[in-house]
């Protein structure tokens, strides 16, 4: 019984639980009188917790001294952005309905949703060399490209914050959680550059 | 041998047709009364009649109108108001009618309730989010109730205020809006034949998360105009602010009537979700209300006074 001793299948099976959650409310018909902004939102709201995750392996690892858990960042970073192309799915499909006018308006004039589409452009690339054959390929510049993580989140959080019509509390719940994370790699960069 | 049978008893000997025809309708009259009996005194209202501007638009459902709520008061979450509203206190309540008004009054909830007749008034509801219902309330329009008063000449705007009490509103234990809720209307708008002060929809009292005892319906403007649970109307020579002005001047306006050409700034308003449809609809200009209420803005630069 090895094989259950690995977490990977484990996680991936947790990771499908936001999706599990919303065919389950689906199906006992609790997602509401208005279930498509109940799936747009829920799927936004995990899109930002997987980017959340992804960002908290790196000071984990650090306080835990658990390096293996690197092994899992790819999969957590994976599903960030599954939910992220479903979330805009949601918005293209369920919302808009191919509305394709009203999208580019919407892009260019609510700052919510222009901080939204670039929040997914940024995380396009990282699923796209998130392979082993792209990580050696670009050698030294995967790291580079892989830092757009950051802008990314950043953007998501904005991206919410946006949107809420005048209680922040949840949007700000993110964006000190991943000022939590950036600011502790800030921190550790500046002890090693002064031990260094 | 002839077996004389006795002839059928006709049924309209028994019961006369229009009495057994109406069967149906006296069972579930029964029915109701029983049901209505079971209630506490007060969810009864008076008897009501059904009011002009209609819509023969299919009606949203009572679940769909009491789950999905916008009521700061109990909180910023749709399902919020559903969930806390009961803390509410309805009774005993008043309402006083004040400012510039030569018969100011406080009245009891159940006097006023009786006070003016009752009308059943089926209105579209947009919210400034970008969904919309059509809802059958219950009520009678505002101009009865300030005439009563009889504004003075200084009267050129009327205030709404909503309850304050963080005991009975948890949501107002934040300071997400400068409680009471505050909203306005000039006054030719408060006294149109549109706008109603509800107390009731579907034919019951009005549930506490839909702004019981007493709220403001104003189908051309945006929901948040409608003021809830409201506990004091002020005739005022000076436009009113808005709790929603002061909370964001450059998001809502003063008027805030429903206009697809005039976008919110961070959200578009041409199309809308109404609750229950999977595709979104236009938006209509006044909400659809145009013919009766496009006079009142006539000349006035709807872009500027938004």
């Amino acid at each position: 019984m090895a094989f259950l001793r690995d977490p990977k299948p484990w996680l991936f099976l947790i990771c499908l639980y936001p999706l599990a959650r919303l065919g389950y409310l689906g199906y006992t018909d609790g997602l509401g009188v208005n279930p498509i902004e109940f799936i747009t939102r829920s799927l936004g709201t995990w899109t930002l917790t997987g980017l959340l995750l992804t960002l908290a392996v790196t000071p984990a690892r650090r306080l835990t001294g658990r390096a293996s858990l690197v092994r899992h960042r790819r999969m957590l970073g994976l599903f960030a952005f599954f939910y992220g192309v479903l979330h805009l799915l949601s918005y293209l499909w369920l919302d808009q309905f191919f509305d394709w006018a009203a999208m580019v308006k919407d892009v260019l004039k609510r700052p919510f949703i222009t901080f939204g589409m670039v929040a997914f452009l940024l995380l396009l690339p990282l699923a796209l060399t998130s392979t082993q054959a792209a990580m050696r390929r670009l050698g030294r510049n995967w790291q580079r490209v892989h830092w757009l993580i950051y802008p990314a989140a950043i953007a998501g959080v904005l991206h919410y914050g946006w949107l809420v019509k005048k209680d922040l509390t949840q949007p700000l719940i993110y964006g000190g959680i991943l000022a939590l994370f950036l600011g502790l790699r800030v921190f550790w960069r500046y002890k090693k550059t002064k031990a260094g | 041998m002839l077996i004389k049978r006795p002839a059928d008893i006709r049924p309209s000997e028994i019961t006369p047709e229009a009495v057994y025809r109406d069967r149906r309708r006296f069972i579930q009259g029964a029915a109701a009364l029983a049901a209505l009996a079971a209630l506490p005194a007060e969810a009864a209202l008076p008897p009501y009649k059904k009011g002009a501007y209609g819509t023969t638009e299919p009606v949203n459902s009572f679940k769909e109108i009491t789950s999905y709520n916008n009521f700061y008061e109990f909180g910023t979450d749709k399902a919020d108001p559903a969930a806390h509203a009961y803390s509410l206190q309805t009774r005993p309540w008043t309402v006083s009618i004040e400012g510039a008004c030569r018969k100011p009054k406080v009245w009891d909830i159940d006097a006023l309730i009786k006070a003016f007749p009752l009308e059943e008034r089926i209105y579209r509801l947009r919210c400034v989010e970008g969904w919309s219902m059509v809802i059958p309330w219950l009520g009678f329009p505002l101009a009865n109730l300030l005439k009563q008063a009889e504004p003075t000449g200084d009267a050129k705007y009327v205030e709404f205020s909503s309850l304050h009490d963080p005991k009975q509103m948890p949501g107002q234990r934040r300071a997400i809006l400068d409680w009471p809720y505050v909203e306005g209307l000039r006054l030719d708008e408060a006294m149109h034949p549109l706008t109603l002060l509800a107390v009731g929809l579907y034919g019951q009292e009005l549930p506490k998360q839909n702004g019981a005892p007493i709220r403001l319906v104003v189908p051309w403007k945006y929901g948040f105009k409608s003021a809830k649970s409201i506990v004091r109307i002020r005739l005022v020579e000076q436009q009113p602010v808005s709790s929603w002005m002061k909370a964001a001047p450059r998001e809502y306006g003063f008027y805030s009537n429903v206009n697809p050409e005039v976008d919110h700034p961070r959200w578009s308003q041409a199309k809308e979700r109404r609750i229950g449809e999977f595709l979104k609809r236009p938006t209509l200009m006044f909400n659809g209300y145009g013919d009766q209420v496009a006079h009142l803005y006539a000349g006035m630069d709807l872009r500027k006074y938004f």
